[in-house]
């Protein structure tokens, strides 16, 4: 199963232990990304804010890159994944838009029919890898471990952009289930919590930093309070805020938060018994608690 | 903020509602039952000054300044939680990046300063690297939007580099050119 | 005493055994005086429940029932039609209702059985005394009476004439149609009000089976249930139906004008010729004109004569006069409709003080195309608004005036704004407290105006004022009004002020009401046999009800509660006979002074004062034993059947005299 993979400015920066995760386990599934040539930034929600033809045309030109090679694009990050699939159906939807955006590549020499598919990592691993694929290849069954899902909220909304919804599986902007299901096919237990795919404030965590952290500080104490383990996202910004902002949760409300926040391939990789430092866990700010430790070396 | 007076018709912008509506994504905007399910589903609903479904009565009743003037555009997270749940399907979010523009544009974002500052660096990096580099971004918008509070910043900074996440060396991309020459060209062309 | 009485005491799953101590109850009901049997079981209401009673009466175990369940209104019924079945008569069955007024009001089980045990033995002492009525039938007229010719009247009328059923349609005014005929467009379709009207007054005006009795009134009802004594004032037309073609000619040449003159263009907001002989709009049914005698020149000083002049048939007859008609019919519908609020009441919207603030009626007709301005929207000075606001809720939702909620408002609102979008360029601006859009479409409609630049502003209106605070104001009406969702008050100036007035029951209503027996709630409106299951009829049997005189409604409810209504009586009439309640009232002629006392208290009419023997008698087609007259003759003449004095003696006795020891529980 052959990819174009466009990692995603953060992935190579804040989120290199994503990246390192994803290098580690995508072989073992059968998955082989190849990285979209000279890629460049999405835009993220910054760029539309300021500019909006511009924004879509920075992200167009990644899709016209990736359309020569006829393969799904697949990205690890929730926020390049929403601006392109943004960019894909205001494309599809303005035809003046449309027309403004086909100049402006042409331009660079480039064009672009509208046929990139745009799709989340999560998506290919639940379901071009499947379930049963998966669990055949667990060699450490995560028995104990109590995780819960954070999905966030850029992968799973808004749907009319096709977010969340990939062929075969559909999932609910408030109740998604695809991770869910992820991580009980790895052996460890999923954890019920309300706070899943609420918003953790990464956009307003320069700006209004304190708003930002309430939004963390809500997130982490529903988890704590439901028995997590630790935390599994998928979005690196998302993993950025709850695991290197965590300290200053604590200091500022009071709290006692300490809850590792891991990306879903570093689960995978850790029930694929792959070393820890491969899979990049040694980067994490909230290092693996004993408990943690202890459960997966039972395991 | 709202003034408590008798607010006149020939104060109010009627055009507001058409400019917003005309825009890509807007075209819900009219259909609007202020059934308030977005400042409800809102995270950041009780912080702004106007809840978004406030926001959109000030639009249909031609209160200009007041929303662009507000803090609720650069509260916005752009989770979508609104846009999903609204039973008119208006795309609120892309409403509030309009607003954002708009207010940037004519220099009304005063309550959203800092969030300006760190959206126009973000932007200069990525039409200068062609990527974003979270490390220059940093160090740019501290300079600028808070240099009394550089402090502040430092111990997550360090978490990140002490972890090997903070990379010092932006990274170009190849072709800087081309995507230079379509920047320009929308240029021409003007936005939306 | 040779009386034999079963009891059965039912559980009613848990809720009544949950509270009541079942057992005890059971073996209290034992050691009672002429009690054989007692059985408990889980429902007594399902089928082995009630084939338990009837097995016990053809065994010949009872000759008496008494079922200790929920409340008669639930399953008196059902428990009757079980003893008729066993060869038992009904009237030997009492019910003890140790559910609605036992189990479910109390909390202390120990003394929710010592009152379910205290309404049993009040239940078997009444038993042992009650006496077999028998039931009785009277036939049904299959004629029906309806009352108004709005959408309503028409499609009752129609429904049952094309059943094969003979029906008298009686309307006031010169032409049926009602409100309906003064309407453009109808929401949310925006179909031609008269263009799917009209052809159902032609199809009236045709039918054989129905005679239409246009420019009357009811005058007197008499009889009851399927035997109705009707009397119909036909007013004096001035004109011979038979000789009269329609032609026109009359209301061209009158000179004399029914309608004020205004001296600007909203003079006129009629739809058909505003002169003293006049058809009220040009698709009228039947076609024939009526002279306005109030207005008539003729009449008034007996100085004109052109109408006769003028009528090639000759068909003018100035000297016609009143007819009284009498009929018999078996069932009666209401159809009576309603009238417009009057907004000069609120001083403060200026109706009647600016020319340009008009109410929703003057409006309609002012859009309808055979309308005197054409279908234009017009000011008084003949120009076109270049802004309209549209005011909602007038006298609706306001205890000053009318409390309820008039509910075609809101939908007729948004069909303005939607016309006035199509025919002129004016900002439109609507002012409503809340949009209720809850018919078929009607919420779609919303939301298409919500896309037609429509200025919608949440707020009900302070005042229209002509105070002008800045120059744009100058020689505006001014609405003020507090933009609720903004939270904001603002003042808007505007050319043209529409007020969406409410309905209310038609003036006419009261009197006819009173005529069939119908009681008027306070809200004005007809008060229906039940709000919910029986919207239709009404406390007196073989009067219904259909249409706005139960209360406001929209042309498709009105039509569906027509021919409910029409179906509910032809179920009358295929019936033939209507059986009649037997538990009557009967007067001891021996007794009875002649007083009349009860003649006017009774709330059914039922009894007359016999002038030959001087004494009262009872209808017992109109009885409905409810005991007033019982307890207001001062002869003590007057029993009620089923209700007799020692008979409730009895049963007080087993309430206060308990064997429970717990005595007095009566609440």
């Amino acid at each position: 199963m052959k990819y174009t993979y466009y990692p995603g400015c953060s992935v190579k920066a804040t989120a290199n232990l994503y990246q390192e995760s994803i290098d580690s386990v995508t072989p073992l599934l059968g998955i082989e990304l190849e990285e979209l040539e000279d890629w460049n930034c999405c835009g993220a929600t910054a760029y539309m804010s300021v500019r909006e033809l511009m924004s879509f045309a920075i992200s167009a030109r990644n899709l016209a890159l990736a359309e020569k090679h006829h393969r799904d694009i697949v990205t690890p990050c929730s926020a390049c994944y929403l601006v392109l699939k943004k960019t894909n159906q205001y494309f599809a939807d303005y035809p003046n838009l449309r027309k403004k955006l086909g100049q402006a590549l042409e331009a660079g020499g480039l064009s672009y029919s509208g046929n990139t598919r745009v799709r989340h990592i999560l998506n290919v691993i639940v379901n071009d890898v499947g379930m049963e694929k998966i669990a055949g290849l667990v060699k450490k069954k995560l028995k104990g471990l109590n995780v819960a899902p954070y999905y966030g909220c850029q992968i799973v909304r808004p749907h009319y952009y096709g977010c969340g919804a990939d062929e075969e599986n559909i999932d609910d902007p408030d109740n998604p289930v695809s991770m869910d299901r992820l991580i009980e096919a790895t052996g460890a237990t999923c954890v019920k919590y309300s706070m899943k795919t609420k918003c953790c404030g990464s956009s307003l965590m320069g700006t209004e930093e304190k708003q930002a952290m309430k939004l963390c500080m809500e997130i982490l104490a529903d988890a704590e309070s439901n028995g997590a383990h630790c935390i599994v996202t998928i979005c690196p910004l998302c993993q950025m805020n709850l695991d290197v902002y965590q300290s200053k949760v604590n200091r500022l409300f009071g709290t006692k938060f300490n809850i590792p926040v891991i990306y879903f391939t570093q689960l995978i990789g850790l029930a694929l018994d792959r070393p820890a430092k491969e899979l990049g866990l040694g980067r994490l700010a909230v290092k693996m608690t004993r408990p943690m430790k202890q459960i997966l070396q039972g395991a | 903020m709202l003034k408590r007076e008798v607010v006149y018709e020939s104060v109010l912008d009627h055009d507001f509602l058409d400019e917003i509506y005309s825009l890509p994504g807007g075209q819900e905007i009219k259909k609007c039952i202020q059934c308030g399910t977005c400042s409800g589903s809102c995270p950041q609903g009780a912080v702004m000054d106007y809840a978004p479904r406030k926001i959109f009565s000030l639009i249909r009743a031609g209160f200009r300044d007041e929303v662009l003037e507000s803090n609720t555009i650069w509260y916005c997270s752009s989770c979508y939680t609104c846009a999903v749940r609204c039973p008119k399907e208006i795309k609120i979010t892309d409403v509030m990046y309009a607003l954002k523009r708009i207010a940037i544009k004519e220099g009304k974002a005063k309550k959203g300063r800092k969030a300006a500052i760190l959206s126009n660096n973000f932007v200069r990096l990525v039409n200068k690297y062609g990527r974003n580099h979270e490390t220059e971004l940093m160090t740019r918008y501290i300079l600028f939007a808070e240099p009394h509070h550089a402090f502040n910043f430092i111990p997550q900074g360090w978490k990140l580099f002490s972890n090997g996440r903070l990379p010092i060396m932006p990274h170009k991309i190849k072709n800087i050119d081309q995507l230079r020459k379509i920047l320009k060209k929308v240029d021409e062309l003007g936005e939306i | 005493m040779s009386e034999r009485i079963g009891v059965y005491v039912c559980h009613c799953g848990t809720n009544i055994a949950g509270k009541v101590d079942i057992d005890e109850v059971v073996e209290f009901a034992k050691g009672l005086d002429d009690v054989t049997l007692v059985r408990e079981y889980k429902f007594m209401c399902s089928d082995p429940g009630q084939s338990l009673i009837q097995k016990d009466i053809e065994d010949g175990l009872i000759n008496r029932v008494v079922v200790a369940s929920c409340s008669p209104l639930m399953h008196e019924k059902t428990f009757r039609n079980v003893c008729t079945r066993g060869g038992l008569n009904e009237y030997l069955f009492t019910m003890a209702n140790i559910r609605e007024q036992c189990s479910w009001v109390h909390v202390d089980v120990e003394r929710t059985t010592d009152k379910a045990k205290d309404l049993i033995e009040a239940a078997v002492r009444r038993t042992r005394l009650q006496e077999p009525l028998t039931k009785r039938e009277v036939p049904i007229n299959p004629r029906t009476l309806v009352i108004g010719g709005g959408i309503a009247g028409i499609q009752a009328a129609l429904d049952l004439a094309d059943a094969g059923k003979n029906v008298v349609l009686v309307e006031k005014e010169p032409s049926i149609g009602g409100h309906m005929a003064k309407f453009d467009k109808t929401f949310p379709t925006l179909d031609c009000s008269a263009c799917i009207l009209t052809p159902k007054m032609v199809s009236v005006g045709q039918h054989e089976n129905i005679e239409l009795m246009s420019w009357s009134e009811v005058e007197d009802v008499g009889g009851y249930v399927g035997n109705f004594n009707v009397t119909v004032r036909k007013k004096a037309r001035y004109v011979d139906v038979d000789l009269c073609n329609g032609c026109g000619a009359c209301w061209e040449k009158c000179p004399g004008t029914r309608v004020p003159r205004k001296g600007n263009v909203h003079e006129k907001l009629s739809l058909g010729p505003v002169t003293s002989i006049f058809i009220p709009f040009m698709q009228a049914v039947p076609a024939i004109p009526v002279i306005d005698a109030e207005t008539c020149i003729r009449f008034k000083n007996g100085k004109c004569g052109i109408c006769a002049e003028v009528c090639e048939r000759n068909a003018i007859k100035y000297d016609m006069e009143d007819e009284l008609v009498e009929f018999e019919v078996g069932n009666i519908i209401l159809a009576t409709g309603f009238q417009p609020f009057d907004p000069a009441q609120i001083g403060n919207y200026g109706y009647g003080i600016f020319d340009n603030v008009l109410t929703a009626v003057e409006f309609e007709i002012m859009n309808c195309a055979s309308g005197n301005t054409g279908g234009n929207i017009l000011m008084a000075d003949g120009t076109e608004p270049k802004s309209i606001g549209i005011v909602h809720c007038v006298g609706s939702r306001d205890k000053n005036y009318n409390e309820y909620c008039s509910r075609v408002c809101c939908m007729y609102a948004l069909k303005y704004a939607h016309l006035i979008k199509e025919k002129i360029d004016a900002e439109v601006y609507d002012f409503y407290i809340d949009m209720r859009c809850f018919g078929k479409g009607y919420e779609e409609f919303y939301d298409r105006l919500l896309g037609e630049d429509v200025r919608f502003v949440r707020g009900k209106v302070a005042e229209v004022t002509e105070v002008h605070l800045e120059e744009a104001e100058r020689g505006k009406l001014v609405v003020k009004v507090e933009d609720t969702l903004v939270g904001s008050i603002r003042r808007i100036p505007l050319d043209m002020v529409v007020l969406c007035t409410g309905l209310e029951a038609h003036e006419t209503l009261p009197a006819v009401a009173n005529l069939c027996n119908v009681s008027i709630g306070k809200d004005g409106f007809v008060i229906e046999k039940h709000p919910k299951l029986g919207p239709v009829a009404t406390a007196t049997d073989g009067v219904f009800i259909a249409g706005a005189c139960q209360s406001p409604k929209d042309i498709p409810d009105t039509v569906a509660q027509a021919s409910a209504a029409s179906s509910a009586v032809l179920s009358m009439i295929t019936r033939e006979k209507i059986e009649i309640e037997s538990a009557t009232a009967e007067v001891n002629e021996d007794k009875c002074s002649g007083c009349k006392i009860c003649n006017t208290l009774c709330p059914y009419l039922a009894i007359k004062y016999d002038e030959e023997k001087g004494v009262s008698v009872v209808n017992e087609a109109l009885c409905k034993g409810c005991g007033t007259c019982v307890a207001g003759c001062p002869s003590n003449a007057i029993s009620a059947k089923h209700f007799q004095n020692n008979q409730i003696l009895a049963e007080i006795e087993g309430i206060l005299r308990s064997s429970s020891g717990q005595a007095g529980i009566l609440a």
